[in-house]
């Protein structure tokens, strides 16, 4: 997770018809999803969004349709990781699925603000402000998630663990 | 040592682990696995690793509902893709344009059984819990990764027990009973948790009027829903199942995150929205605002009994000037016995527009899609803003006995003040 990377901020309960809005899911393509994500919260999003930027979001991100369309948006946008309060049950684990780094942190929210830029520490285990005067750290993440993670996503955690 | 939850009995049965309970992180096997139009995604992530076929196509199911028939030629061209996978593979239980919504034909066609591990691809999977199964909604890539190797982790979920007691008052349905714990939870109340739906109001309860309340489960952050299998799903699948009887429900001294307790006989036709499902409320705190669009149907509400409803409300009345009313039968076997029964013929003459088994306008993409600044009163599940078209409409959701009444008043009604209403 190195460099510094823009923080888009959004709300409590930002759902996947706000991530990815149900009339674009007949395109599959990622570059089409990419086009369209956050369009529901955000239409300025997806042409200001920078590979490697980080969404730092409130409660029950994710919340709503299965629609793994909504993770597929936001990597393909080049979103780096998300910081949430918490995610909802499903968006979390397709997130997992695809290797998009889904961290949850209690305190970013309030410390950081939209449109400040940030760093994503590993060793520390913190989003930490380019003067490094504010820090916040994640909750570690579950054994069971980090090993498919680690690998980039379920696909590769399989292809690895079949021998494929 | 305390007894065990239905939730973590179904999950020990599936894991291999005799003791799993909540908070425990197992790897199961589910016992059936389906997806819709996302099939497409799933078999997308599935030949990344380049294996024959699913470990056991006995136990996979494929439906096409969501944009059923295609919407646009890039649907089509997925639905072809999709049938060419199903076709590929041998899949049998593959239901095309016409039949159905998933949620619908997993109990419709006895798929499914009490006490089994369900996963779907989508986030109402939690309806299948109305027959006592342990119904979850998971992504695409996760169900390839099923598809490969028959298995997935699972957290075990803490169950929050809803005790409903009680009768339901005339005008009101289990649909009002949802939309009143969704009130009282929120609509992240039931975050994880397993909802387990219990009291005196389930015996006379329909297995319809159950996957509503199931389905509903999610809208409130729930992982699974269950009402335990009794009588009325015994007579369902037409003997006694094989399971024994205390696999089937929770212990009584089994350990429950908190226990909500609700008397039916005070809840009254209740609508929510705009945008949140917990901004839910008496009718009467709606009445007058004005109605556009009127959906009946979807998985959450689009069985015979819904239709039913809506038509006892219609009969010899007409939808209001300036608003049109949409009827998605939520299977092939609803529409045939709605056409069987003069139900069908009921709603027609009141003016409906019935359109192809399938989720229809529910999820925006097409079959009623809403205009910038319209309103629509639905019988579905979800009311965030721009789900079913411009991000400018406002949804209500309501009973397919609210939503019928505000068709034929034109603005949101009570169905009580309609039915006493001269013809």
């Amino acid at each position: 997770m190195p460099g510094e990377h823009r923080i888009w901020k959004f709300g409590d309960d930002v759902n996947t018809d706000l991530i990815i809005p149900g009339r674009y899911l007949d395109n599959y393509d990622p570059k089409h999803l990419a086009l369209h994500a956050m369009e529901g919260a955000s239409p300025e999003f997806a042409a200001g969004v920078s590979r490697g930027d980080i969404l730092l979001v409130g409660e029950n991100f994710g919340c709503g349709s299965s629609r793994e369309q909504a993770v597929i948006a936001l990597k393909q946008a080049g979103v780096s990781a998300l910081v949430a309060k918490s995610y909802a049950r499903i968006f979390y684990r397709n997130s997992v699925n695809l290797g998009l780094m889904v961290l949850v942190s209690q305190s970013a929210y309030a410390m950081f603000d939209d449109g400040e830029e940030a760093v994503l520490d590993s060793d520390e285990n913190a989003i930490i402000s380019i003067d490094r005067k504010k820090k916040a750290f994640f909750e570690p993440i579950p054994a069971h998630v980090l090993k498919i993670l680690e690998q980039g996503g379920l696909m590769p955690y399989l292809r690895k663990r079949l021998g494929r | 040592m305390a007894g065990k939850t239905l939730a973590e009995k179904i999950l020990s049965r599936a894991s291999g682990k005799a003791d799993a309970e909540a908070g425990d992180v197992v790897e199961a096997k589910p016992d059936f696995v389906f997806s819709h139009e996302n099939t497409f995604l799933v078999n997308r992530s599935f030949a990344e690793l380049g294996l024959e076929k699913p470990w056991d196509v006995s136990k996979v199911a494929v439906f096409l509902d969501h944009r059923s028939p295609a919407n646009t030629a890039q649907t089509a061209a997925a639905h072809a893709r999709i049938r060419e996978v199903v076709r590929k593979f041998g899949i049998e239980r593959f239901y095309d344009v016409g039949e159905g919504i998933c949620h619908n034909l997993l109990i419709e066609e006895r798929l499914i059984r009490p006490a089994q591990l369900v996963l779907g691809s989508d986030s109402h999977t939690t309806t299948a819990g109305a027959i006592g199964a342990f119904g979850a909604g998971i992504g695409a890539t996760e169900m390839a990764g099923i598809w490969a190797t028959g298995s997935i982790w699972l957290k075990v979920p803490a169950t929050l027990r809803v005790d409903l007691g009680g009768h339901l008052p005339v005008g009101s349905y289990s649909k009002d009973v949802a939309l009143q714990l969704a009130r009282k939870l929120g609509h992240s109340g039931a975050d994880y948790m397993c909802v387990e739906f219990s009291g005196s109001y389930l015996v006379d309860t329909t297995i319809a009027s159950r996957m509503v309340l199931c389905n509903m489960a999610a809208e409130m952050g729930a992982k699974t829903a269950l009402v335990p299998a009794d009588a009325t799903v015994y007579s369902w699948y037409s003997s006694r199942p094989s399971e024994d009887r205390s696999a089937l429900c929770s212990d009584d001294d089994a350990r429950f995150e908190a226990t909500i307790r609700m008397d039916v006989s005070q809840i009254p036709p209740t609508v929510s929205g705009p945008d949140k499902i917990d901004l839910s409320d008496s009718v009467d705190k709606f009445l007058d605002i004005d109605v556009n669009q009127a959906f009946v149907g979807s998985c959450t509400n689009g069985r015979l009994e819904d239709l039913v409803a809506a038509a006892q409300i219609l009969k010899d009345r007409h939808v209001a000037k300036g608003c049109r009313l949409i009827v998605g039968p939520a299977s092939r076997r609803v529409l045939e016995d709605a056409i069987e029964s003069g139900v069908a013929k009921i709603l027609l003459d009141a003016g409906a527009a019935i359109i192809p088994p399938g989720c229809g306008p529910c999820l925006g993409s097409h079959e009623g899609v809403l205009g910038p600044g319209e309103t629509c009163i639905s019988s579905s599940n979800r009311n965030f803003r721009g789900r079913m078209g411009s991000d400018d409409a406002k949804i209500y959701i309501a009973s397919p006995a609210t939503v019928a009444a505000s068709a034929v008043r034109g603005r949101i009604a009570d169905p009580r003040e309609v039915l006493v209403d001269a013809r």
